[in-house]
């Protein structure tokens, strides 16, 4: 037997159909509404390459299972930006030389995203507390810190 | 395998007595990473999140009922006062990704021994309210684990919520790992001063087959501060000592690659002690304050 899902992603309506009942979200992500950019690695919740917002809040895709997301507004790092323009933490990102292999980016992005629109202004302690589920072998993090930082200072001299 | 996805809590008590075998899946922390992995292939998934009472959480008579389904995230947010204990605990669990979903009904479905939420229940006294189409039960936490991974749960039941006293007193919870995030318990120790009976609750984690009290503990603790909770001094180095004693000799800890026997030991007296010197220190200075 297999499941059909329907839910909103990055504002548009998206059906999936033959979904097995115990596939994830990131699976169906992936595979079935092409959309690559959540990334697979651990399928185990520990490096937050997956993370996506599930009705407003940061989740592991992985851990979701696809029926769970039935109707539910999901957005993915596609839809950060708004076709045109990237969004602020994507354009700080790679100003701060906050990318090296990029693999741990598409989750980055949305946590910092999600971060920066419940505290503006947040402090290192924040950060690195709000990040803490996000995985980076190539970085160190010191560049990824910047990248969030120089976000804040931006959107807040712009708002 | 099926997909059941009930929208009210007697729905999903039909759907569990109709299909015994269908594993509860709320947040999914512990039951996705067994199906990515296939470790598990259930015949059916009951999934909770679209039952709204389990993600409530409400106050009456001097208690708290917390939600089986409500996550980390709310209770740090919303019980930090009523329910400190739980609360701390909940800080320490996962990533913030996690934390969003992943739920109390969860860490009890999962009753494994370095379950974060558990030893604060046991410290506070809680009960385990479960629901079937044949009726509820309430079940004390210090009865609810039989064995590692094993709850008193029947087939036919689930989790519906927890019950705790609103805290009358200062409550802690330390836990040994090797970083704040993302790590499994070492040991784990959780302490609740309760000054309007004058008992004492204590939980320990990751040091026996199942999250369990310190009974002698209690009693002890219990004992030397019963003169004590009003104008309260600083307590005496013999009874700090003595209890942190008494919380190891109850652990039945074992060897593995976290930790050996004798560290854990170690470290629980050590986690004993802090959490009595915290929260005697945050009874003081409320003592004062009034
Ligand atoms: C990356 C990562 C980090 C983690 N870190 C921690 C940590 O620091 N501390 C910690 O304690 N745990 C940790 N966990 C484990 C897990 O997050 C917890 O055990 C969590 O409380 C499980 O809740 P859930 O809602 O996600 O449970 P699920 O995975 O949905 O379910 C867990 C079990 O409980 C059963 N169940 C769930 N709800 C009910 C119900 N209402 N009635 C009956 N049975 C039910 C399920 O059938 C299953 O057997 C971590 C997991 C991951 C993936
Ligand atoms: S792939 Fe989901 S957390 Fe690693
Ligand atoms: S840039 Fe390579 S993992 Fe982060």
């Amino acid at each position: 037997m297999t499941i059909r899902v329907t839910m909103t992603v990055n504002g548009d309506e998206l059906t999936a159909d033959d979904v097995w009942e115990g596939e994830s979200l990131l699976y169906v992500l992936r595979e079935r509404l092409g959309l690559p950019g959540s990334k697979n690695a651990c399928e185990q919740g520990e490096c937050g390459s997956c993370t996506v917002l599930l009705g407003g809040e940061v989740v592991c895709a992985c851990l979701v299972a696809a029926g769970q997301a039935e109707g539910a507004d999901v957005v993915t790092v596609e839809g950060l930006g708004d076709g045109e323009q990237l969004a602020t933490i994507q354009e700080t990102f790679v100003e701060s030389g906050a990318v090296q292999c990029g693999f741990c980016t598409p989750g980055l992005l949305v946590t910092a995203f999600d971060l920066l629109n419940r505290d503006p202004d947040p402090t290192d302690a924040t950060i690195r507390e709000a990040l803490a589920g996000n995985l980076c072998r190539c970085t160190g993090y010191e560049k990824i810190l910047d990248a969030v930082r120089l976000a804040a200072t931006r959107q807040s001299s712009s708002a | 395998m099926e997909f059941l996805r009930p929208t009210s809590l007697s729905e999903a008590c039909q759907l569990k007595a109709e299909h015994p075998d269908a594993v509860p899946l709320c947040g999914g922390t512990d039951v996705m990473v067994d199906l990515n992995f296939d470790r598990r292939r259930p015949e059916a998934l009951l999934d909770l999140t679209a039952v709204p009472e389990l993600y409530e959480w409400s106050r009456y008579d001097g208690r708290l009922r917390i939600g089986a389904a409500v996550p980390y995230t709310a209770i740090i947010e919303q019980l930090a006062t009523e329910a400190p204990g739980l609360a701390i605990a909940s800080r320490t669990v996962g990533s913030p990704q996690i934390r969003n979903r992943a739920s109390v009904g969860g860490n009890l479905g999962s009753a494994s021994p370095a379950g974060d939420a558990l030893p604060p229940l046991l410290a506070a006294n809680g009960e385990v309210e479960t629901m079937s189409t044949t009726g509820a039960r309430r079940i004390p936490i210090h009865e609810f684990f039989l064995g590692p991974k094993h709850n008193a749960l029947r087939p036919e039941e689930l989790i519906a919520a927890v019950h705790v006293p609103v805290a009358s007193g200062p409550q802690q919870y330390a836990k040994v790992g090797t970083r704040n995030a993302m790590v499994i318990a070492v040991c784990s120790f959780s302490l609740a001063l309760h000054p309007d009976t004058g008992r004492i609750g204590t939980g320990i984690g990751s040091a026996a087959p199942t999250p369990r009290a310190a009974p002698e503990a209690e009693d002890f603790l219990a004992a030397e501060l019963a003169d004590r909770w009003t104008a309260p001094d600083e307590l005496p180095d013999d009874v700090v000592r003595r209890f942190g004693e008494l919380v190891a000799a109850a652990a039945e800890p074992i060897d593995d690659v976290r930790g050996t026997a004798d560290y854990r030991r170690h470290a629980l007296s050590v986690l004993a002690r802090r959490t009595l010197t915290w929260t005697w220190a945050e009874h003081r200075s409320q003592e004062r304050a009034q």
